[in-house]
């Protein structure tokens, strides 16, 4: 990292986590943080009183290993030119690679265009172990942004055996193995159970139905791996991707899910929950017929609970790719949807489908998917439990972020997009009803500040002094502009930072890529006592002798996939 | 004497990871684990053809140079070309495969890898229907019922049912061979087709048939299905789909009798669509039985780094895919290449005529550990280490799983990805020099 000072003068800063609300001040930066102050020979930046946040947190996106599987199925979205400036092909140039996408761009166009929107770290949100390697292959060609991944525990065969055997202290040997082996970050559960049952064509139908020949519950499987996740200290808590997604009337083994961690007591200070895109989860309704919001129920239990966060996985018109580890999920959506149809099950760990889409605002379906996204957002009192996503490309592509601000902004957006929809789809939503409108402050707090306590990184997601110097300024003036009917200015500021620093390194500029550093890979190392963990590894070796097709010994990732690695550790309770 | 455990090897797709080498005096003196392929590789390295210093072809005789002479020509056989073809790139790593999409990149050239020639309707097929696969353990644990169409794994992959399918033994295959049903449906009697509890002779390039009467079939529509369909009788076709309905776990492994035989890419349309169906009754899941140890890896990353898999065109500045148009052949056949940079493949020994005699008239750079008859036609050759035994890098088996492969001897010959940095690094002097 090059020795240098940067002075950002007259930035509107908008701060959360120091409850700092727009106001006008000068941000200093040396070696890549954030400082009390600058000398005089500091390179000057004029903000010139724009609004000024912290680096973007994507905290869970589809970026590395399985969205190749759709980058591969869907040619045809390299040339989509939906948003302009950030999809579509673009040539090489002096200082960016060639770039293709929306859904699915290549690595190269990930990078730069998260930093277009002012992002700066991103995290993967599913890590098959045994295919590790891949992830990291394609971090290593993402440039600018800081990355990290959450590896797939939820059908795992040791995981279920060890949660079936009451064997809690060996289980959390095997997760800190695990996260070791993948050089992952945190504790993925995808559909617990459902992953296996997949590998007979079966799913399970909500948290009590045993997983076929392992004698657990989704449920066990869950307070098992949470158990683990506490015992071993871990940065983030477990990130749930609740049973029975994408079904009517899900909404109830979703809010079943969140109680049932209302026992679990954090061994860190964060969330004991993360329930990843939950408007997937929160559909009420028996059947496609009937179906309806189910957020008025979600975010009421949300409104009383303080042991969890969540995020949207908002659903932006047009076409998308869902790629997910819940294989069943995806054969399902193929079978409704008559589309083509990607599955990747991996042995003894988990399974997971591609299958691209379409959502139409003429669909009621996908009307009232996109407004319960909204109404989460709306109708969840406090953001700091709000991670705002579209779980891209899922739910969307990630370069609509702009686009969905404003629907989270403006009701007077969202009133535009609600005439377009049929009478049906107006009563299964309570969204036309909600009027209200978030705040800059609120969407700094979703898509950066709640961010930084979540997966417990003190030097992301804000702007105190020691911090990154991630800063992201927006051409906007805060005290000029009313987002509730501008709301095409608050876009169009969004999709282009007018800066974007990345460790006070000018990357963007006047939405333009400048310049093009290697970001880091955070992954846990944590510690285990060793009897414990020679224990543990008598029982994969088993494993990788008589089931695995890949020896022991190649199965960790090694040093070279992580070529600015950061390995973060953590002493356990044991 | 340094015993190396869990080498890999770097043949077939396969990409067995559990090879015992011993290494004396910088010679691998014992290979153990390996299949006859496999060994001969690791035993061939100091028995075949290798070309053992860079060359320059100077009045029509290759001539031997140093490393950075032959590097410079190659550099300016590639910033004089309007219209390179890069071409090969299946048996090497990963890194390597990067860098040479970087050159290609930089010097606004097509780059296509064997796939052209071998599984690249797969990619086509999966872009019309998908890829439902798995990786191969869970074949192994759990597939009761083997179907091996249009490939020959006890000659082409030799390991293949021993460590994967048929003979292997998992969580509930106890039982291994005894408990698993296997079908082999080809052309004519294979070696593999021998083995099989039931071989299904199919008529040449009838596959597309048979695969739309297995789907007529398995939902419900026998009233469809004539007498006979590519040569099967209609009471066999129906025995064989119920031996996949009732299956508990079937794979369909293809090779290419599917993929390369009469209405290619729409034969593993089909067989992606039967998966499919097949699904509603039980599960069912499909693998391509790649060749090369690293075509698949080459696909990855191509895929990640540029958005498409093989064909890629960089003339315009971005990717730009349309196989038919900018595959290998295509360009060679129509005579628009006016240069090409090959590696770890040998196109003059497989391509068609017409290619290759395209290819004898433009400048040819070869980069390869073995002399081939591509390096006859070559005007710039730069031996390479092997990777694999000389050099490490990740390489993807056939179901995408990505695997380290091992360094096990030294060597004086640059690895392909050294070859390739060099390479873009004199490209970029001679732009700018220009």
């Amino acid at each position: 990292m090059r020795m240098s000072e940067i002075l950002i003068k007259n930035a509107n800063v908008c701060d959360p986590a120091q409850g700092i609300n727009c106001e006008t001040m000068d941000l200093c930066i040396r070696d890549g943080k954030i400082v009390e102050s600058v000398s005089e020979s500091a390179e000057v930046i004029d903000a010139a009183g724009r609004l000024t946040m912290a680096g973007g947190f994507d905290g869970h996106t589809h970026s590395a290993g399985k969205i190749n599987v759709g980058r591969f199925m869907n040619p045809n979205d390299a040339r989509r030119t939906l948003v302009p400036g950030l999809s579509g092909p673009e040539a090489r140039t002096e200082k960016t690679r060639a770039q293709v996408g929306y859904n699915t761009p290549n690595t190269y166009a990930i990078g730069y265009r998260y930093a277009k929107l002012g992002y700066t770290t991103i995290c993967e949100a599913a890590i098959p172990m045994l295919a590790a390697r891949h992830t990291h292959e394609e971090f290593k060609e993402i440039p600018i942004l800081d990355k990290m991944g959450l590896s797939l525990f939820g059908s795992n065969w040791q995981v279920m055996e060890y949660v079936r055997d009451k064997e809690p202290e060996k289980l959390a040997a095997y997760v800190a193995w695990g996260l070791k082996a993948s050089r992952g970050y945190g504790v993925k559960i995808v559909n617990a159970g459902g992953g296996e049952a997949w590998g007979w064509g079966k799913n399970v139908s909500g948290l009590y139905d045993p997983v076929p020949n392992f004698d657990v519950t989704p449920a066990e499987i869950l307070m098992g791996l949470a158990e683990a996740n506490e015992k071993l200290q871990l940065p983030h808590s477990v990130h749930v991707h609740c049973n029975n997604l994408g079904k009517p009337g899900n909404y109830e083994t979703t809010i079943e899910t969140m109680k049932m961690f209302e026992k679990v007591k954090p061994t860190v200070d964060r969330q004991a929950l993360h329930v990843t895109h939950v408007q997937f989860n929160a559909y009420a309704g028996t059947s496609w017929r009937d179906f309806e919001t189910g957020a008025p129920m979600v975010a009421d239990y949300l409104n009383g609970a303080n042991h969890l966060t969540f995020d949207l996985g908002q659903v932006i018109f047009g076409p998308a790719v869902t790629m997910t580890a819940d294989g069943p999920v995806e054969y399902a959506n193929s079978r409704m949807l008559h589309e083509k149809w990607s599955n990747q099950d991996i042995e003894l760990e988990d399974a997971s489908g591609v299958v691209p889409l379409s959502y139409s605002p003429k669909s009621f379906i996908n009307a009232v998917q996109w407004a319960i996204g909204i109404e989460l957002a709306l109708l969840v009192e406090d953001p700091w439990k709000i991670m705002f996503t579209t779980d891209s490309p899922n739910g969307g592509s990630f370069v609509n972020y702009p686009e969905a601000f404003t629907y989270l902004m403006s009701a007077k957006k969202r009133e535009q997009v609600i005439s377009g929809f049929g009478k049906m789809a107006l009563d299964r939503m309570v969204l036309p009803g909600l009027d209200r409108e978030l705040s800059f402050y609120e969407l700094a707090i979703m898509t950066r500040s709640m961010q930084s306590k979540m997966y417990s990184r003190p030097e992301k997601g804000n702007l105190k002094v020691g911090s990154d110097a991630d800063v992201a300024i927006y051409d906007i003036i805060t005290s000029d502009i009313d987002p509730s009917v501008e709301h095409e200015k608050v876009k169009q500021a969004f999709s282009g930072a007018a800066y974007t620093l990345k460790d006070g390194n000018i990357v963007v500029k006047d939405g333009k890529i400048e310049a093009t550093p290697m970001g880091r890979t955070y992954w846990v190392n944590a510690k285990v006592p060793a009897d414990i963990d020679s224990a543990m590894n008598k029982d994969t070796d088993i494993k990788f002798k008589k089931y695995y097709t890949v020896s022991k010994s190649n199965y960790m990732v090694e040093d070279s996939y992580l070529p600015n690695p950061v390995e973060i550790r953590t002493e356990g309770a044991f | 004497m340094p015993v190396i455990k869990d080498a890999v090897c770097s043949l077939c797709g396969s990409l067995c990871d559990d090879i015992t080498v011993t290494v004396e005096d910088n010679k691998i003196t014992k290979i153990e684990n390996a299949c006859i392929l496999g060994h001969s590789k690791f035993v061939g390295m100091f028995e075949h053809d290798r070309i053992e210093t860079p060359m320059i072809r100077k009045d029509g005789e290759l001539v031997p140079v140093p490393y950075e002479e032959a590097i410079e020509a190659a550099a300016k056989i590639l910033v004089n070309s309007r219209r390179t073809l890069s071409y090969g790139w299946c048996s090497t790593s990963c890194e390597a495969i990067g860098k040479a999409i970087q050159l290609a990149e930089e010097t606004g050239s097509l780059i296509d890898s064997t796939a052209n020639v071998c599984h690249g309707p797969s990619a086509l097929a999966a872009q019309e229907k998908g890829s439902p696969g798995a990786s191969l353990g869970v074949i192994k644990n759990r597939a009761d019922v083997i179907v091996f169409w249009g490939c020959n794994p006890v000659h082409a992959h030799p390991r293949h049912m021993s460590r994967y399918s048929s003979f292997s033994k998992g969580l509930f295959s106890t039982k291994g061979r005894k408990g698993r049903k296997m079908v082999v449906i080809d052309v004519r009697k294979t070696d593999t087709a021998k083995l099989a509890d039931k071989y299904v002779e199919i008529e040449q390039g009838s596959d597309l048939l048979l695969i739309t009467a297995l789907r007529s079939a398995v939902n419900g529509h026998e009233d469809v299905i004539p007498e006979t369909v590519a040569g099967i009788s209609k009471e066999e076709i129906l025995e064989l789909a119920e031996t996949l309905k009732n299956a508990q776990f079937s794979c369909i492994f293809f090779g290419m009798g599917v993929t390369q035989s009469r209405s290619k890419y729409k034969n593993g349309d089909g067989v992606s669509s039967l998966i499919s169906d097949l699904n509603q009754h039980s599960k069912a899941v499909t693998i391509g039985m790649r060749g090369h140890y690293n075509v698949t890896g080459f696909g990855q990353v191509a895929t990640w780094e540029t958005g498409f898999p093989m064909a890629i065109d960089f003339s315009r500045g971005f990717p730009y895919y349309n196989p038919g148009e900018t595959g290998a052949n295509d360009v060679l056949v129509r005579e628009e290449a006016d240069a090409a940079i090959i590696s770890a493949a040998d196109p003059g020994a497989h391509f068609p005529q017409k290619a290759v005699r395209h290819l004898a008239k433009i400048p040819v750079i070869q980069i390869d550990p073995y002399a081939n008859p591509t390096t006859e036609i070559a005007d710039v050759v730069i031996p390479a280490a092997v990777v694999g035994i000389e050099a490490e890098g990740t390489a993807y088996r056939m179901d995408a799983i990505p695997i380290r492969m091992k360094k096990l001897i030294d060597t004086e010959f640059k690895t392909d990805e050294q070859i390739t940095k060099d390479l873009i690094t004199k490209v970029r002097e001679l732009k700018e020099g220009a």
